[in-house]
């Protein structure tokens, strides 16, 4: 095999990017659909915890990886069920509530995952983009998981769907002004309920990847706050699908950077090239904050900036 | 040990409600018979397929030795929870042995323990026991660069590219140690060889280590060891990327069956089982334990179906040797990977040596920094 030095480096960003972006793209995508409702939730980072266990559980006794995603994607509709209809009640701050289901869920997965740190899973399969090439490198980083693919075209439908389609405008009108909502006919408690559990369900398939993917494993350090990122790269998206895309893949291969780094014997400076994500947050936050209006495309029942 | 009746927690949370009379009477018939109450204390989770998993398979073994009863408790964080953790144990169950697993339970709590209670038995395992600790305190851990050095002679037969890889969680002693065992292992087979390290940062850090491992792959190495807590990552990461591995803590042989090399192992239940046999007898319990191959504290995974004789034959020499005690893997003249001389010629640091357990240089060949 080639030595691949630097060019080694640029593929593992490409593969990191498409590899590791997944979860922050599904988490992200439905914190998205849920904040443009009007509210957000923290607890992602519980329910992507809780989906990675109960699909590595669903896919281990059934024998089938996609009805683990199915089992998944349940999880986090209920968690976000359960988030919604505690918002929903009288002077209830959707954050507290967040951040308490982020607790929960870690716990609930923890405690239930116990037995399913040593078996083997069936995992999800790879498409495979490079069946022709010797090469292994290219070849494994072009072994795409169908649930990238999957993430990548709702990103699209999102966009379109947000902009084009009658839900796509209720859903908006709830998020900046209940009131308008309510004197068009709209409950904004439905609407709500459902943005909610379609984000949970998005944050749980995320889950689902991490554990019968990539890294394809169940233990108590798997998501190591990979939830709440996604959550922060919302507002770093300006609520908009396509840039939460974008802004995943960026995610992914900053995270694949320290590694391959090392591998190409650059030890200078590790530990900054895996805070650079958490960085490159922070940076891109100064940025583009301003003291004279909120954040642009901010929904405007949100409570932060409300 | 409290005097009179008292109630065991766990005994009673195994009773039907009604029946705690039952479980008294049970409990004063466990102790009259004389029975060793041990408890063990993890830092994870009992199954995590490495770390913590090796010492639960020690507790496993004194588990079946006649007139011992082991209580257990997982996930026990390094902080004041493992003070509250063994109170309960020594208040409530009448434990008189008590196995601290991880690191960072020694100093202060372990210590502090030991001193509150004089009449119970402590031994953590990794800590350093000096003389002013208390006597009822000790300390036991394994020579297990032993069994890297042999693995390292394996990977050094089975690499192609002539290129090693090692999935590291932190540059402390005893990872250097394990890296430098490997590496110099399997420069016996070819001095050409190279060690590349990614360091992840952190004991469990799942994404990173198969990133890391992917990476390593990227860069033509065929086989990769590993040192965190839990190596199934990177044993399967691999596994799916065609490259050998050798396995950390626990035999993962069977997570890769067609790259499984061998693998360094953990033997506690030889620490553990000669522990609690010396307390039955009645003898006082050493303070301080080490041990590698000879002493049966560590061991190797068995060879893949794919490591050829020549292979087999130049580890089971080596490892014969280990086992008899007159071999040394620290010998100089070793330079370290910035061309320093770290051990001159005609010096050899045996595996007993203190300056070993203070290691902070990788050995020539390792590409990587501390």
């Amino acid at each position: 095999m080639a030595d691949l030095g630097t060019a080694g480096v640029a593929l593992a960003l490409f593969g990191g990017a498409i590899r590791a972006s997944t979860p922050f793209l599904f988490v992200s995508l439905g914190e998205c659909l849920t904040e443009l409702s009007g509210r957000i939730n923290l607890g992602l980072e519980g329910t992507l915890v809780a989906g990675a266990m109960s699909a590595y559980g669903v896919s281990l006794l059934s024998g089938s990886p996609w009805l683990g995603v199915l089992a998944a994607a349940g999880t986090g509709a209920l968690l976000g069920a359960l988030h919604a209809g505690l918002c929903s009640l009288a002077r209830v701050n959707d954050i507290a509530v967040g951040i308490a289901l982020m607790v929960l869920g870690t716990g609930l997965a923890f405690f239930f995952g116990k037995p399913l740190i040593q078996p083997r899973a069936p995992m999800l399969p790879a498409l495979h983009f490079c069946v022709g090439c010797h090469f292994a490198p290219l070849r494994a980083a072009l072994d795409i998981n169908p649930l990238f693919l999957i993430g990548v075209a709702l990103a699209f439908l999102l966009r379109w769907g947000l902009a084009n389609t009658r839900p796509g405008l209720v859903l908006r009108t709830v998020g900046d002004s209940s009131d308008a909502a309510r004197a068009m006919g709209y409950a904004p408690r439905l609407v709500r309920l459902w943005a909610t559990m379609a984000g949970g369900s998005l944050a749980g398939i995320g889950g689902a990847f991490l554990s019968l993917y990539y890294p394809g494993s169940w233990n108590e350090g798997l998501s190591s706050g990979q939830g709440l990122i996604a959550v922060a790269l919302v507002i770093f998206a300006r609520w908009r699908p396509l840039a939460c895309l974008f802004a995943s893949l960026l995610f992914g291969a900053a995270g694949a950077l320290g590694p391959a780094l090392q591998s190409i014997g650059v030890h200078q400076g590790s530990y900054l090239f895996y805070a650079a994500p958490y960085a490159l947050t922070l940076a891109i936050m100064i940025a583009t904050s301003s003291r004279r209006h909120t954040l642009a495309g901010a929904p405007g029942e949100l409570s932060v900036t409300r | 040990m409290s005097l009179g009746p008292s109630f065991s927690r766990r005994t009673l949370l195994g009773m039907a409600s009604g029946a705690a009379a039952g479980a008294l009477a049970f409990s004063q018939r466990a102790r009259a018979a004389g029975a060793l109450e041990v408890g063990f204390l993890y830092v994870g989770s009992r199954d995590d397929y490495g770390y913590n998993q090796a010492h639960a398979e020690g507790a496993a073994a004194v588990k079946k030795m006649a007139g011992v009863k082991v209580l257990e408790e997982e996930r026990v964080p390094e902080t004041v929870d493992v003070v509250k953790s063994m109170d309960s144990m020594i208040e409530l169950d009448g434990a008189s042995l008590l196995f601290p697993t991880s690191f960072g339970y020694y100093n202060p709590f372990v210590l502090q323990e030991a001193k509150k209670y004089s009449k119970v038995q402590f031994r953590h395992c990794g800590g350093l026991w000096v003389e002013k600790d208390p006597k009822n305190a000790g300390s036991y851990f394994g020579y297990i660069d032993e069994c890297q050095y042999l693995s390292g002679i394996v990977a050094g037969h089975m690499s192609k590219t002539k290129k090693l890889g090692f999935v590291a969680a932190k540059p402390i002693p005893q990872v250097l140690r394990n890296i430098n065992a490997f590496t110099l292992g399997a420069q016996l087979v070819d001095p050409s060889i190279t060690t590349t390290v990614i360091f992840t940062g952190d004991w469990s850090m799942p994404v990173k280590e198969a990133e890391a491992t992917n990476a390593l792959a990227d860069q033509g190495i065929d086989v990769v060891t590993c040192h965190v807590d839990g190596p199934k990552v990177t044993i399967q990461t691999a596994e799916s990327r065609g490259i050998y591995t050798c396995g950390y803590h626990v035999d993962q042989a069977k997570l890769a069956p067609k790259g499984y090399l061998t693998g360094a192992e953990w033997n506690w239940a030889t620490v553990y089982q000669n522990f609690v046999a010396e307390m039955q007898a009645g003898k006082p319990l050493p303070n301080f334990v080490r041990g590698g191959l000879r002493e049966g504290i560590v061991k190797t995974s068995p060879y893949g179906a794919m490591v050829p004789a020549a292979a087999r034959a130049q580890t089971d020499a080596v490892k014969a040797k280990l086992v008899a005690g007159d071999y040394v893997i620290f010998k100089g003249p070793v330079a370290d990977n910035t061309g320093k001389q770290v051990i001159p010629p005609g010096t050899s640091h045996g595996q007993t040596d203190i300056w070993l357990e203070k290691m902070d240089w990788l050995a020539s060949g390792v590409v990587g920094k501390t």
